[in-house]
């Protein structure tokens, strides 16, 4: 019986890591195809069954009529998600922090109902927003810019981040806050020294969720960029001409995901090591 | 030099958490504040911590304004109920984080962090996270942390109350050596058990719904509880309290049941009152039927809760016995032990104070 279920077990595990795996081995084997590789049915092993190329990846860092280079791409999204990341997440947790600690009232407005502010504007459909900040970048002249995106996604990231915070500081005692005040912190001392280094792990999911969202968004980075500034998922979409490209859009999928997975792994790491044990009971 | 406290208010919705509560703390002084739990202890100890703030009243140290002090400013330390270390330091950490913030060189607040956790018992455990110790060591780091500051006010907020018994009586024991050294600083020990209130104090007060409602030696109030809330609060189990009337010579109870006066209680005229007896003042074997109610076995002792003509009560009988629930025993009042209370409630004879 314990056999059994250990063998129905694996087997569900198999299943769900082959559902999850299995897209980036058929994305990693056709990046280094030819288009001969590709027409000519479900194949896997390099040499035997297709004869590998690196034309897929050399598309992705030529310029010029026979390649599209993502490498500027690259880096622009690597600036615009850590930049609004960053800031979002410096704001977040401040704001979080006041929200968590403090009591706001503003005639019926309180607390609960400025964190669901913060949230609300993640409920409406993105595409609501698109018109306004288009206008808004156009009236500061920061449409088709680096600054004017990464304005944008702060605006997004930002109540992620707020929210993401409030919860994790609504878990940290404020017995702690105070014990630190007691011990002789003043209110700004108290958060830095001691609240801050025990929110490393809600910091760190806030993040990578501000990571995860502004790096894989498409439809801002398509809306208010046009020529100037391109970020790397649209790059990668204009690789498909009237011939697609798998072996190149392969490749350029498997570049726009590793920096996420590396990040997620790190992360991952910081969860499972920190937690609010030992600090009060 | 001393901490004074004169008509201090707290109020959470109106909802009175200290109502006119005026104290005076003086400098080496022990003190243990007794009381069940919402009577306003821990405000208490919050408002000298300046952690809540009063609506009303003043707070002086030393004769200076001590209420509009930021908490940080003021030279408390404060031990909770729950064991509240951080988290992210070492025991070590943890014990010099006040000192490091107070701009005690690095060297000096280890050698000094290290001095206390020798004397709390943790001497070999500074490099440990507070995570990975037990309850009781965790109080100790906490308790560490209030210590190695040599703060003008020490407060400790039901400290031992998360800990097994064992434990407790272990810390309790130590808390009487440590608190000894504690000359010039004023300590204020909260606690709901009466035992160690009387056992740790010098100076006893009783809280109860938010207002002080007796002060003085632990030895004096236990034997004259000023009035009936102060003995229910001084006494584990609840002082039993009768309803009767002093008349023709005797102590009439409800049930026609009648006591002789014992020579503390002559002076007084006939009229109606209010008799306590300690649970410990009643024993079996006398004429009085009572029915069980229920029993409890608490580690040697039995402790019995009855019903008869004269009230509900409870008993403690020495060793461990097994009563039927229903089942009806004989009572003996010892009438010599009997406080005698006015109808409201406030003390008006106490039986003579035996050598034990």
């Amino acid at each position: 019986m314990k056999s059994l279920y250990l063998v129905l077990k694996y087997l569900a595990i198999l299943l769900w890591s082959s559902f999850v795996a299995l897209p980036f081995l058929w994305a990693l084997t056709t990046s280094f195809k030819t288009s001969n590789g590709v027409t000519g049915g479900a194949t896997y092993i390099p040499w035997l069954q297709y004869e590998p190329s690196l034309e897929g990846w050399k598309v992705l860092v030529r310029t010029g009529g026979q390649g599209i280079n993502i490498v500027a791409p690259f880096i622009s999204s690597a600036i615009v998600t850590l930049s609004a990341s960053l800031i979002s997440m410096v704001l977040g947790t401040l704001a979080a922090y006041g929200l968590s600690r403090f009591s706001y009232r503003l005639g019926f407005v309180k607390n609960s109902d400025i964190t669901f502010f913060f949230i609300a504007q993640r409920i409406m459909p993105p595409i609501v927003l698109a018109i306004p900040f288009f206008l808004m970048l156009q009236f500061l002249g920061l449409l088709d810019t680096i600054p004017g995106l990464i304005l944008v996604y702060v605006a997004l990231l930002l109540p992620i981040a707020t929210w993401v915070m409030v919860d994790f500081f609504n878990n940290v005692p404020p017995q702690i806050d105070e014990m630190a005040l007691i011990d002789g912190c003043n209110p700004i001392g108290a958060f830095v020294r001691v609240i801050l280094p025990n929110s490393l792990p809600g910091i760190m999911v806030g993040g990578l969720f501000c990571v995860m969202f502004g790096w894989n968004d498409f439809f801002f980075a398509f809306t208010l960029t046009f020529t100037k500034t391109q970020l790397l998922p649209v790059a990668v979409v204009a690789l498909n001409s009237s011939v697609t490209p798998w072996w190149s859009l392969s490749a350029s999928a498997l570049v726009s995901v590793a920096p996420l997975v590396i990040i997620a792994f790190v992360v991952e790491r910081f969860l499972s090591s920190g937690n609010m044990a030992g600090a009060i009971r | 030099m001393a901490l004074i406290l004169e008509h201090i208010d707290i109020r959470v919705d109106d909802i009175a958490f200290l109502d006119d509560v005026s104290l005076t703390f003086k400098r080496g002084g022990l003190y243990t504040v007794l009381g069940r739990t919402l009577a306003g202890k821990t405000t208490l100890l919050r408002a000298i911590a300046g952690l809540q703030q009063p609506q009303k009243g003043t707070l002086t140290l030393n004769g200076k304004d001590y209420l509009h002090l930021p908490v940080w400013k003021r030279r408390v330390a404060m031990v909770y109920q729950q064991f509240i270390n951080y988290p992210h330091l070492t025991v070590l950490a943890n014990v010099a984080f006040p000192l490091r913030r107070a701009g005690v060189p690095a060297e000096e607040a280890k050698r000094r962090a290290m001095e206390v956790l020798d004397m709390v018992g943790l001497a070999d455990f500074e490099t440990r996270r507070p995570s990975a110790l037990s309850g009781g060591q965790q109080q100790r780091v906490a308790l560490a942390r209030a210590l190695v500051k040599r703060a003008e006010i020490l407060l400790l907020d039901e400290p031992l109350v998360n800990l097994d018994y064992k434990l407790r009586e272990q810390l309790r024991e130590e808390f009487q050596n440590i608190f000894e050294g504690q000359d010039d600083a004023i300590v204020v020990y909260t606690t709901t058990e009466p035992a160690e209130a009387i056992q740790l104090g010098h100076e006893l007060i009783i809280m109860d719904k938010g207002a002080v409602i007796q002060k003085g030696k632990p030895l004096a109030v236990f034997n004259a509880p000023a009035t009936i809330r102060c003995a229910k609060i001084i006494n584990d189990p609840p002082i039993n309290i009768f309803d009767g009337a002093i008349e023709n010579g005797a102590i009439q109870l409800q049930g026609s049941v009648l006591l002789p006066i014992p020579p503390h209680l002559a002076h007084l005229p006939q009229g109606t009152y209010c008799f306590g007896l300690r649970t410990s003042d009643l024993s079996l074997g006398g004429v009085i039927g009572s029915k069980v109610e229920l029993s409890e076995i608490s580690g040697s002792q039995t402790i019995l809760h009855l019903s008869a003509d004269i009230g509900a009560f409870i008993l403690f009988e020495d060793g461990v016995s097994q009563h039927a629930i229903g089942s009806t025993v004989q009572v003996n009042l010892d009438s010599d032990r009997i406080y005698a209370f006015s109808p409201r409630g406030d003390l008006i004879a106490a039986p003579a104070i035996t050598e034990n």
